[in-house]
C-alpha cells in the first residue's frame, strides 16, 4: 500500500502541535494565532470557546479571499438568468468568470449568462472623474444587447472610494427599463474580514430587491426551499433528483442552478431547509420574520446525513404520505450506497483526514470521512464566525467588531399581507416537544473528537506544518492550498471546487465521494517520491553483467 | 449553445467589456516576482486580489504559488495601509524568511495613494529590513493597462536593482518576457548552445515547473537570483523580448547603466527565432552552433512538408500584444490567413504592427487592441475561421462555432504540457505546427466522407 511508505508521529500530543504552530511567530501574531487554534477538550456541557471571523494578519499568507468574492462569486454567481456587471477595473470580473464550477441547466435555449463576464473596466480616467457615467453606459449596452429580466451591479474596491453612487444609478435604470429589476451590491473588497462580509451583503440586497416580487402561486406539495446550496459539480442536480422522487417541491434554491424567478418567489415556499448557514442564514431569518417561514438546519453531504435531513423535511410537514415516501426512497438508494461504502471501507478505515473549507463545508464534509471509517483529526473553517464552531446559541454573546459593525443589518418586519406563520404555536410546541430543533446547529467543535485541533483561518505556513507533524492521509482545502501539499507526497482533496469532481452531495454523491477518496488515498503516485537511486543511494555491492 | 445571447449583428459599446480578453496589472507583477529566486510577492491591498491572482496562477502552472498581502480592511483603506504593509514586512521575514519581497500596488492602494517608496524608507528606518535582504516595489494600478503592462512594470523594477560595479562580467542580459518556464528554459538552452553566458530575468524555470519529490520548497531552486540581477549592470548588452513586456526595462538599463539594448519579438515562429539567434551572435560575438541551424532546417522542413494543410486557411487569435504579434508573422510565413486579432491590453502601435504583418494577405483583417472576446465571436460569425488559437476561454467559442482549437496563451486552465514544452525558438516552431496540424488533420479526419478518408496525410 502505498501510504504506509509515510513515516507517522506515533502519538503526536496536541498541545506540542500547537507549540510548533506558533513558535516561529513575532510575538503579537503568536498572542491572536493561539486564540484561533483550539484543542478539542470534547467537554460533555460546554463547548470551548475560539477566536473566529477575526481580522487576517496582513503578511501572513492566508487562505481568505475578499468580501467581493463572497458576494459576486459565491451568492450571486450561480444564477443564470441575471446579467452580473462588474463595476470596477477589469481583474475582479475575470477572475470570478466560470472559475467556481456552478452548473446550470438553461436547457436548449433558456436564459444563461453565466458563461459571460460583465465589467466596466474602469479605467484612470474613470477612477479620477468617477464611474457613474461608465456604469450608466455599461447597463444600458447590456439591456440593449440581451434584454435580460435583471441586471445586478458588483462593486469593487476602488468603486466605495471614489464614492459612485450605484444604488441610485440601479434605481434610475430601473425606472427607465420598467421590464428590467436593476440592484447594486456595495462589496467592496476591503469590507469585513472574509468573503462572509460579502454574503451577508448579497443576502441583504436579494431579499430587499427580489424576494416576494412574484406572487404567481406555484404548483406542487411540500414547498421548501433549498438555501445555501450552490450546485459545485452538480451537488444541486442531485438533490433535486432525490426531491423530486420524494415529492418535495424546490421552490428555490439559494442558489445553485438558480434563476431570477426562484428569488422572486422564495416567500411562496413553507420551509426553508438551509445547508450553509454561514452564507445564507441572514435571508433564512428575514423570510421568517417577513413571511412566516421557519427555517430548519439540513446536510446533504453524507448519505446518512441525506437520509436524515430528508426524514427531518417530511416530519416537519408531519403528513404520512410524505413520510412513507421518504422512507421508501432512503430504502431505495441506501444498498447502493451501502454497498460501495463497506467495499471502500476496506481500504480507507482508520485513515486520517483533515479539513480546513468554508463556513460550514468541512462540518458537512466530516459526515463523509465518518461514513469512510476515517477520522478527522484536524479541521477549521476559512471565513466561519464562532456560531459555525460552537453552535447558534452562541450568536447573542458575539461581540460586534468594527469590522462587522460596518455591514449593514437591515430591519424587517412582517409582511402585512403575506406574512403567514406556517404552522400553529400548538404544532410548534408539539414539534419542539417531540425534539424538532428549529433555527439550530451545533456547530463543527461539538463533533470533533477530544484532543483533536480545531484552527480558524489556517494559513499556508501552518497547512505545512500540520501535515509535517500529523501526517494525514489527506488534507481537503482549496485550489491555492493543493500543490504545496501535494508537493510533500500527501494528497489534497480540493472542497471549494471538487477537482473537476462531483457531485458529492446526496445518495449518488456519497457514492462519488467515497471512490474519489479511495482514489487518493489509495493511489500508486504517493509511492514513487523516491527513485531507486535515492531510496539505497549507497553504492555498496559491485555489478556485474554476465 | 454556450454563449448563446452572443448576437452575430455588431454594435459599438463605449463602456461594457463582456468576455474580457485580459486581466489585471498585478497579477503581472506577482509572475513576474516568481522568477526570482527566493522572493515572495506581496500584493499591497485587500487580500481578495491576492487569492484570484494565486489561485489564477496556480490553476494555469498546477503549481503552488506563494504569495502574501497586506490585508486591508474598511479602516486601512480610509487611513492608508502603512501600517498593514509594516506589520507584512515583519511578518514575511519572520515566518517565510525570503532573500526578498516584491511588492505590487493595487486599485485599493493605488486609489487611496500609499506610496511605497515612502513606506519602504520607513520600514528601512525602523530597520524592519533583515540585512542582505532586499524590498523591491512597482506600481500597478488595476485601472491603468493590463496584466501585460503589470508583469513589465515588475521586470522595470528587477532592472532597477542594478549596481554596477565598473567591471564589465561578460554577460548577455536577457529580457524574455510573459513566457511559459519552459520557454524560459528553452531560451536559455538556445543561448547556451551560441556559447553565450547570460543573465535571464525574470526566470520562471524551475519555479513554476517544479517536480513532486515528496519535499515542499516554499522557494523552489530556480529563479534569477538577486546577485544576478545586482549584476546586470555591468553587462555587455540587453535583448529584450517583446516590446510589451520586455521593452522598458531593456532601455532603463541602457539610459540608466549605459548597457546597450536591443528590443526584438519574441522568438516565436521561424522569422522571430531568426532574428533572436541572428542578434545573439552579432551581440556576443559568436558563430552561430550547426546545431541550431539543424533545428532551424527541421522547422522550414515540416512547413514545406504540411504546407497544403495551411496554406490559405483563416484563424483567429486572441491574447497578448508581444505573442500575437509573433504568432500572427508565424502564420503569415505559413502561408496562412489570421483574420481577426483581438488583444485585450490597449495600444494603437499593436493595431499597426498587425496590419503592417498582415498587408499582403489576400483576405482583410480585423484587429483590435483593448477589444474583447465577445467581439472576437462576433467577428467569427461574421466570417468563420478555420483555427482559433487562444486561452482555454476561447473553448466556448471554439465549441459553439465548431471551430478547431488550439490553446496557447494565458490561462490555459484545461490542459497540461504548456509548463514543460516550450513553443518559443524553432523547437518550439515545431511544436506549434504540431500543434495546429493536430487540430486541422483531425477535423479532416472528423468530417471526411468515407470515400475520401485518407490513411496518409
Amino acid at each position: 500500500m502505498a501510504t504506509m511508505t509515510k513515516k507517522k508521529l506515533v502519538q503526536w500530543d496536541p498541545a506540542e502541535v500547537k507549540a510548533e504552530l506558533l513558535a516561529k511567530y513575532p510575538s503579537k501574531v503568536a498572542r491572536k494565532r493561539a486564540k484561533q487554534i483550539m484543542i478539542n477538550e470534547a467537554l460533555a456541557n460546554e463547548t470551548p470557546e475560539i477566536s473566529a471571523n477575526v481580522r487576517t494578519t496582513p503578511g501572513i499568507i492566508t487562505m481568505r479571499g475578499c468580501t467581493y468574492a463572497g458576494c459576486k462569486g459565491v451568492i450571486m454567481g450561480p444564477t443564470r438568468d441575471i446579467v452580473n456587471l462588474v463595476h470596477g477595473p477589469i481583474g475582479c470580473s475575470f477572475y470570478a468568470w466560470l472559475t467556481r464550477r456552478n452548473q446550470t441547466d438553461a436547457g436548449p435555449d433558456g436564459e444563461n449568462y453565466m458563461n459571460y463576464a460583465f465589467s466596466t473596466d474602469m479605467q484612470d480616467s474613470d477612477i479620477i472623474f468617477g464611474g457613474e457615467k461608465k456604469l450608466t453606459a455599461a447597463i444600458q449596452e447590456a439591456y440593449d444587447l440581451f434584454h435580460p429580466r435583471s441586471i445586478a451591479i458588483f462593486a469593487t474596491c476602488p468603486v466605495g472610494l471614489i464614492g459612485d453612487d450605484i444604488h441610485t444609478v440601479a434605481k434610475r435604470m430601473k425606472e427607465k427599463f420598467g421590464d428590467c429589476n436593476v440592484y447594486a451590491f456595495s462589496c467592496e473588497g476591503y469590507k469585513g474580514v472574509s468573503q462572509s462580509a460579502g454574503h451577508h451583503i448579497a443576502n441583504n440586497q436579494v431579499f430587499k430587491h427580489i424576494v416576494g416580487e412574484n406572487d404567481a402561486e406555484k404548483p406542487g406539495r411540500y414547498k421548501i426551499n433549498l438555501l445555501g446550496e450552490y450546485n459545485i459539480g452538480g451537488d444541486g442536480f442531485e438533490i433535486e433528483r432525490i426531491f423530486k422522487k420524494c415529492g418535495i417541491t424546490n421552490i428555490a434554491t439559494f442558489s445553485g442552478n438558480s434563476t431570477y424567478d426562484q428569488f422572486a418567489s422564495a416567500h411562496k415556499a413553507d420551509l426553508n431547509a438551509v445547508m450553509c448557514h454561514r452564507s445564507i442564514n441572514y435571508v433564512a431569518d428575514m423570510l421568517e420574520t417577513k413571511f412566516g417561514i421557519p427555517w430548519v438546519k439540513v446536510n446533504f453531504i453524507g448519505a446518512d446525513a441525506t437520509a436524515k435531513s430528508l426524514r427531518k423535511i417530511a416530519e416537519y410537514f408531519g403528513d404520512k404520505e410524505l413520510i412513507d415516501r421518504v422512507e421508501a426512497v432512503i430504502a431505495e438508494e441506501m444498498p447502493e450506497v451501502l454497498a460501495a461504502r463497506a467495499d471502500v471501507r476496506t481500504r480507507t478505515e482508520g485513515k486520517t483526514a483533515m479539513m480546513f473549507v468554508g463556513g460550514s463545508r468541512a462540518h458537512h464534509y466530516k459526515e463523509l470521512f465518518n461514513e469512510m471509517g476515517m477520522k478527522t483529526i484536524s479541521a477549521g473553517y476559512e471565513f466561519g464566525h464562532r456560531d459555525d464552531y460552537e453552535g447558534r446559541q452562541v450568536i447573542p454573546t458575539l461581540e460586534v467588531d468594527a469590522d462587522s459593525r460596518n455591514i449593514e443589518e437591515i430591519h424587517v418586519e412582517p409582511d402585512e399581507t403575506r406574512y403567514n406563520p406556517r404552522k400553529t404555536p400548538a404544532e410548534f410546541k408539539a414539534l419542539e416537544e417531540a425534539g424538532y430543533a428549529f433555527k439550530q446547529y451545533d456547530g463543527l467543535v461539538p463533533d470533533m473528537d477530544k484532543g483533536t485541533i480545531i484552527i480558524d483561518d489556517l494559513n499556508q505556513y501552518e497547512a505545512e506544518k500540520l501535515v509535517e507533524l500529523m501526517k494525514p492521509d489527506i488534507f481537503c482545502a482549496g485550489i491555492k492550498e493543493k500543490y504545496s501539499i501535494q508537493k510533500l507526497g500527501v494528497p489534497m482533496k480540493q472542497l471549494h471546487s471538487y477537482d473537476s469532481g462531483g457531485p458529492y452531495a446526496g445518495f449518488k454523491g456519497a457514492v462519488n465521494f467515497y471512490r474519489e477518496i479511495d482514489r487518493l488515498v489509495n493511489s500508486k503516485v504517493w509511492s514513487y517520491m523516491l527513485a531507486p537511486w535515492q531510496k539505497n543511494p549507497e553504492l555498496s555491492a559491485s555489478y556485474v553483467w554476465e | 449553445m454556450l454563449l448563446r445571447h452572443t448576437p452575430k449583428e455588431i454594435t459599438e459599446r463605449s463602456a461594457l467589456t463582456i468576455n474580457p480578453a485580459k486581466t489585471c496589472q498585478p497579477i503581472g507583477a506577482m509572475y513576474a516576482a516568481l522568477g526570482i529566486h527566493g522572493c515572495l510577492p506581496h500584493s499591497h491591498g485587500s487580500q481578495g486580489c491576492c487569492a484570484y491572482h494565486r489561485s489564477a496562477l496556480t490553476r494555469h502552472y498546477k503549481e503552488p504559488v506563494s504569495a502574501a498581502t497586506s490585508s486591508f480592511t474598511e479602516g486601512a483603506s480610509v487611513f492608508g495601509g502603512q501600517a498593514n504593509m509594516l506589520q507584512a514586512i515583519d511578518n514575511i521575514f519572520a515566518v517565510y524568511d525570503p532573500e526578498i519581497i516584491a511588492i505590487h500596488t493595487t486599485c485599493l492602494s493605488e486609489t487611496i495613494g500609499d506610496d511605497l517608496k515612502q513606506i519602504k524608507k520607513r520600514a528601512d528606518a525602523e530597520g524592519k529590513i533583515p540585512k542582505g535582504k532586499e524590498v523591491i516595489s512597482c506600481s500597478t494600478p488595476s485601472y491603468v493597462g493590463s496584466h501585460v503592462t503589470g508583469f513589465s512594470s515588475m521586470v522595470i523594477s528587477m532592472a532597477k536593482m542594478a549596481e554596477p560595479t565598473g567591471k564589465k562580467n561578460g554577460k548577455l542580459n536577457i529580457i524574455p518576457g510573459w513566457v511559459e518556464p519552459a520557454d524560459m528554459e528553452e531560451i536559455k538552452r538556445l543561448v547556451g548552445l551560441a556559447g553565450v553566458k547570460s543573465i535571464l530575468f525574470p526566470d520562471t524555470s524551475g519555479v513554476l515547473n517544479g517536480p513532486l519529490s515528496g519535499e515542499y520548497k516554499m522557494f523552489p531552486d530556480g529563479g534569477t537570483t538577486v546577485k544576478e540581477l545586482k549584476s546586470t549592470g555591468d553587462s555587455i548588452g540587453t535583448l529584450a523580448l517583446g516590446e510589451w513586456c520586455s521593452g522598458e526595462a531593456a532601455r532603463w538599463l541602457d539610459a540608466n547603466m549605459k548597457v546597450p539594448c536591443r528590443v526584438l519579438d519574441m522568438p516565436f515562429g521561424l522569422s522571430a527565432t531568426d532574428r533572436f539567434i541572428d542578434a545573439l551572435r552579432m551581440i556576443a560575438g559568436v558563430s552561430v552552433p550547426d546545431e541550431i541551424a539543424l533545428e532551424r532546417g527541421q522547422l522550414v522542413d515540416m512547413i514545406s512538408d504540411m504546407h497544403q494543410y495551411l496554406y490559405h486557411k483563416k484563424v483567429a487569435l486572441v491574447g497578448d500584444p508581444d505573442q500575437l504579434i509573433a504568432m500572427t508573422e508565424f502564420l503569415v510565413s505559413l502561408d496562412m490567413c489570421p483574420v481577426h486579432i483581438v488583444t485585450g491590453t490597449p495600444g494603437k502601435k499593436f493595431e499597426a504592427r498587425i496590419k503592417e504583418i498582415t498587408k499582403d494577405m489576400p483576405f482583410e483583417v480585423n484587429v483590435r487592441a483593448k477589444g474583447d472576446m465577445f467581439l472576437l465571436h462576433q467577428w467569427i460569425k461574421n466570417e468563420p475561421v478555420d483555427l482559433l488559437i487562444g486561452n482555454t476561454y476561447c473553448k466556448y467559442i471554439a465549441r459553439d462555432e465548431d471551430v478547431p482549437f488550439v490553446r496557447w496563451g494565458f490561462p490555459i486552465l484545461d490542459r497540461q504540457g504548456h509548463q514543460y514544452f516550450p513553443t518559443v525558438g524553432y523547437k518550439g516552431g515545431l511544436r506549434l505546427l504540431e500543434k495546429i496540424l493536430g487540430v486541422l488533420l483531425d477535423r479532416l479526419d472528423r468530417d471526411a466522407p468515407e470515400q475520401s478518408f485518407e490513411l496518409v496525410m
